[in-house]
């Protein structure tokens, strides 16, 4: 074997065991360097920008910050995401089952309702709920084509708040659907297959062992989707539903102060994100512990 | 315990036969071994047992009844799905591949056939389960999810899973094949110690041994037909088909 250059002088040195036993030095890296001087130069201009422009009027943030207008639209903004995740999930379960099932029909119908749902915009189904009440101005229970045996005001038992739950949430159940219907399908078949083999029925399989299982894949996503739903839920707006967008609009609508507002808004909405994106971390950590503790046992 | 009798079953999967017409018989408390090469369609004929694969004709008999059909006019009809399930909680069934549930521990696999599907009391089941998990050796390993349990112990969990619903009939699907060699033995002993309390068991496997020393019937399997079958001693040290010398030979 021949050792060339300097390795073979270093490491023939006398001292070179003792040298090569301490605590290794870290190499300078002189890009890294530059970039964070460019980033850093970058970043202050923006700061400077942004707090010395008075179109941003940081006063008037700090003013409507804590305006209860804005606490009211924020807490509708909170029902309306935690509504609108749940009945998605609801139906996503259900339109998931469904899709795979024995039955065609059913097969078909949860077909028919992922490719509706997810083929036109939300904005559109959002102002079809809103204005469902002159569609229907009435609704009830009756025979077709004969008598109505009971009968509501559209407009009473469809408060905006409600439609705006089911644009959302109707909206969501079809995308939850597809999550998770990949969950369902992520337990392997070998388990269906003895839980039938076992004798339970095909509902009693989901329930007791493919569902528990398929939570485990099922729940990233789903965090994902809350996250998103949080700030999808703005387009209530546009059917006048009081959130927290819809009430800043109000405020700057008679003061004219669209910037601040706006960034009001924003940031009610960046807190509520990171908020979430925190839970959805520590569910995410949870569950990979709990795989490393299993193996580490195996 | 329930005799199983095959009647002339012939099996397609669109179009394709994979069982050719079995005739065979396996008496109550017997314990019958099916060998074959692969692909020749023992795990189709064993899922035709419980209903898991349909039949295309004929019938299979378990204590004298059909499973998933009933006789309508002059005619076969599928049975009630809520008919075979109950059949089929008679019926255990061990897979190559253990298929415990996940979510549970080893008590809880075993606890959830008899309190979910028979309503047997919590505790009763536990104490029942606890006493199985003891007679497969694993009473040490109760509260142990599948993933903490080596191959050999969760094969044993899934055989005890199984005697939790007090069979009838037995059917395991080459329930060493995935195992290390070194943890076969496990498994086959307590198929053993099954096979002396007298439960009737029908086993695809390609443990020779352990056809030749407790199977009462070995039926050799090729190309969708029983080529030949009968007393293991026979079917093993002499087999009479060319196809079964074969065979032999390779796995021997
Ligand atoms: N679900 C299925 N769909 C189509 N073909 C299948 C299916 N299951 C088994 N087969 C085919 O049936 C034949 C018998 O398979 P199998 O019963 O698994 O054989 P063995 O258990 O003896 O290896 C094989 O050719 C296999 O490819
Ligand atoms: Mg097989």
């Amino acid at each position: 074997m021949t050792v060339t250059g300097q390795t073979a002088v270093a490491e023939s040195r006398p001292d070179f065991v003792e040298l090569a036993s301490r605590p290794v030095l870290k190499r300078k890296r002189p890009g890294q360097l530059i970039a964070m001087v460019v980033v850093g130069l970058f970043a202050l201009m923006g700061a400077y920008i942004v707090v010395t422009n008075p179109g941003f009027g940081w006063p008037t943030v700090a003013k409507y910050l804590f305006d209860m207008r804005i606490l009211n639209g924020l807490l509708t903004t909170i029902e309306l995401t935690v509504i609108a995740m749940i009945l998605g999930f609801v139906i996503g379960l259900v339109v998931a089952v469904m899709r795979m099932s024995e039955n065609g029909l059913l097969r078909g119908v949860a077909g028919a309702y992922i490719w509706f749902f997810r083929g036109t915009p939300l904005l559109v189904q959002m102002l079809f709920w809103g204005f469902a009440a002159v569609l229907f101005p009435t609704i009830g229970i009756g025979i077709p084509g004969g008598p109505m045996l009971v009968e509501w005001n559209t407009n009473d038992v469809l408060p905006l708040f409600v439609a705006g739950i089911l644009g959302l949430g109707l909206n969501e159940g079809a995308y939850m659907a597809e999550i998770v219907r990949a969950g369902l399908m992520g337990v392997p078949a070998g388990q269906s297959e003895a839980s039938h083999a076992m004798g339970f029925s095909r509902m009693e399989t989901l329930r007791h062992v493919v569902i528990p299982q398929a939570m485990k894949i099922i729940l990233p996503p789903v965090g994902n989707e809350t996250i998103s739903m949080l700030k999808t839920t703005s387009l209530v707006i546009v059917i006048g539903v009081g959130d927290l967008l819809y009430n800043a609009q109000q405020i700057y609508a008679r003061n004219l102060e669209q910037i601040p507002l706006l960034i009001v808004a924003s940031l009610w909405y960046i807190l509520l994100t990171t908020l979430l994106s925190l839970v959805q971390a520590r569910i995410e950590k949870q569950y990979s512990r709990g795989n490393m503790l299993q193996v580490r046992k195996a | 315990m329930s005799e199983v009798q095959f009647l002339n079953v012939h099996k397609d999967f669109s179009g394709v036969e994979v069982l050719k017409g079995i005739n065979f018989t396996v008496q109550a408390g017997q314990v019958a071994c099916l060998i074959g090469p692969s692909g020749s369609g023992k795990s189709t004929l064993l899922r035709c047992v419980n209903h898991l694969e349909t039949t295309s004709s004929g019938t299979i008999l378990v204590g004298g009844r059909m499973i998933g059909y009933e006789v309508h006019g002059d005619r076969l009809i599928e049975a009630h799905q809520k008919d075979i399930n109950k059949r089929r909680s008679r019926i255990g069934m061990v897979f190559q591949s253990f298929n415990l549930f996940g979510h549970m521990t080893a008590l809880e696999n075993v606890m959830m056939g008899p309190v979910k599907l028979l309503k047997v009391p919590k505790a009763q089941a536990e104490a029942e389960a606890r006493e199985l998990l003891a007679k497969v050796g694993l009473a040490e390993r109760t509260g142990h999810y599948p993933a903490q349990l080596s191959g050999g112990q969760q094969q044993r969990v899934a055989i005890a899973r199984a005697l939790s619903m007090k069979p009838d009939l037995m059917l395991f699907d080459e329930p060493t094949s995935a195992l290390d060699p070194e943890l076969v033995g496990e498994v086959l002993d307590v198929m053993k110690a099954l096979a002396r309390d007298g439960m009737t068991m029908i086993v695809v496997t390609h443990e020779m041994g352990f056809a030749r020393e407790v199977a009462d019937v070995v039926a050799f399997m090729d190309g969708g037909v029983i080529v030949e079958a009968g007393d293991p001693r026979e079917i093993i040290s002499n087999p009479r088909h060319e196809r079964t010398q074969a065979f032999l030979s390779k796995v021997l």
